[in-house]
């Protein structure tokens, strides 16, 4: 049976990664191909590069490290950020990318999910989702709304609706990301993922609020979330993706080990 | 040198990449001449079986590849590759290249775990594979291997002993197939870590002899 996937997330910036790895030992990595073979070797199951280089004229040199990523490593990995065409899709994906994530750009213009899906296939099209939980209202009847510009600006999109609305148009996986709860490791937010993975037909991504392994262990059950993001706690040290398997497989969660 | 089989079937230099990792030469190419001389085929591929069969017959790549496969030189199917090869799809009704006796299926979409959870299609992401027969391909290949799937369709060989491999997903389904010197799995070896790099390297050093 298919099993739950543990997914580090790392922020690139100008072709560095914003969080490095520390270490034990205290070395610090910030190299984005570095730090993304050290959690292949780990057992990473899938890598989620997000790249918040400010000026768009300098995405070629997050295309060189998908490249070299892709060189390194031999699993599905994903980019995200600043995606707005179906030519900065293709660039990623012919740089090596098994899949690219589409959030902004696809509030904004619809299409470009379906024309992705239908250039590149379903598989590699990723619907990032960033929500906000607010009173539910007859416009937003889920409670939960998409916001964009990093949490800043509401678009009085219900959630629920354009995760289903996306599902249609082509997007073949959803990565959820809740603002409440992103940075707080208090926990993944447990009532909207569940919402969202029994109301589509695909695979949904927990992201945001993971602070140990109970966390992971409850998004992945409970939330019925396909797949765990994982960042702070990884980079910090604080777990190994190794230990988090572990831990998840001796509760009975279907997980790969290395 | 591995012949890539270039017919517009998604990102074959993912295939290449991982050959170069493990100190193999390949070429992705569609000459029909280069096919025919290259020591080993591979025929990868995402997409639709439908398109993809268009392609290949626009291209005169459908005869190309019977050749290859009846010149009994060593042919691995990956992914889309591992489905067109049987007789027909479901997949846009299509006809395909018939070199193992079989149909192509599509998933229910009523599949269920065993633990009663609703499986969602495509098939997509991690999953194990229970070896049904030895074969030379597969060797070292442990139990507890997992590697990486993205499908919504699955080969179904009409000869049991033409099942290497299968995998459950509601349903055991063949993950790997096989017939001669043909080998074909539906995981993608070139994005399954270190497991599916071992198949790949065993395949690149393979004589093309299986022993049905």
């Amino acid at each position: 049976m298919l099993s739950k996937r543990i997914i580090p997330c790392l922020d690139v910036r100008d072709g560095k990664t914003t969080k490095g790895i520390k270490f034990k030992e205290n070395v610090d990595i910030g190299d984005p191909v570095e730090m993304a073979r050290f959690y292949y070797e780990e057992g990473a199951d899938e890598i989620v590069f997000y790249d918040i280089t400010a000026s768009s004229d300098r995405r070629d040199i997050m295309i060189d490290v998908v490249r070299r990523v892709a060189e390194e490593i031999f699993i599905p990995f994903s980019v995200g950020g600043g995606i707005r065409t179906i030519e900065d899709m293709r660039s990623v994906l012919l740089a090596g990318a098994e899949k690219v994530s589409i959030n902004t750009a696809a509030i904004k213009n619809h299409g470009i999910i379906s024309d992705g899906a239908r250039a590149f296939g379903s598989q590699c099209i990723v619907l990032g989702m960033d929500v906000k939980k607010v009173d539910a209202s007859s416009k937003i009847p889920s409670g939960y709304e998409m916001v964009i510009h990093g949490g800043r600006t509401d678009t009085g999109i219900d959630a629920l609706a354009w995760a289903k609305k996306a599902e249609n148009l082509g997007a073949g996986e959803i990565c959820l990301n809740s603002i409440d709860a992103d940075g707080t490791q208090q926990g993944y937010e447990m009532a909207l993922t569940s919402m969202i993975s029994e109301n589509v037909n695909i695979p949904v991504i927990a992201s945001g609020g993971a602070g140990n392994i109970e966390h992971i262990f409850e998004i992945l059950t409970m939330g019925k979330a396909d797949a765990a993001l994982v960042a702070s706690i990884v980079h910090y040290g604080t777990y190994t993706i190794k230990e988090i398997k572990e831990e998840l497989h001796g509760r009975g969660v279907k997980v790969r080990r290395m | 040198m591995i012949a890539i089989i270039d017919y517009k079937a998604g990102n074959l230099k993912s295939v290449e990449r991982a050959l170069k990792k493990l100190g193999f030469a390949s070429r992705i190419t569609k000459d029909a001449q280069e096919i025919l001389k290259s020591e080993r085929i591979i025929f990868p591929g995402v997409g639709a079986a439908g398109k993809a069969m268009d392609n290949l017959r626009y291209l005169g790549l459908d005869k190309v590849l019977r050749q290859g496969f009846e010149s009994g030189k060593p042919f691995l199917g990956i992914c889309l590759g591992a489905q067109i090869i049987l007789d027909r799809s479901e997949e846009n009704n299509t006809r395909c290249l018939g070199f193992i006796p079989g149909n192509v299926k599509m998933f229910s979409h009523t599949l269920v775990s065993r633990k009663n959870e609703r499986l969602k299609i495509p098939h997509m992401g991690w999953n194990g594979m229970h070896l049904t027969m030895k074969h030379p391909v597969l060797k070292g290949t442990k139990p507890d291997d997992e590697f990486y799937f993205v499908h919504s369709y699955y080969p179904v060989p009409t000869l049991e002993n033409h099942v290497i491999g299968t995998t459950d997903y509601g349903v055991e389904f063949p993950s790997i197939v096989g017939h001669k010197n043909l080998v074909a799995t539906q995981f993608h070896l070139e994005k399954s870590g270190v497991p599916g790099l071992k198949i790949l390297r065993n395949f690149c050093t393979w004589d093309g002899h299986y022993a049905e």
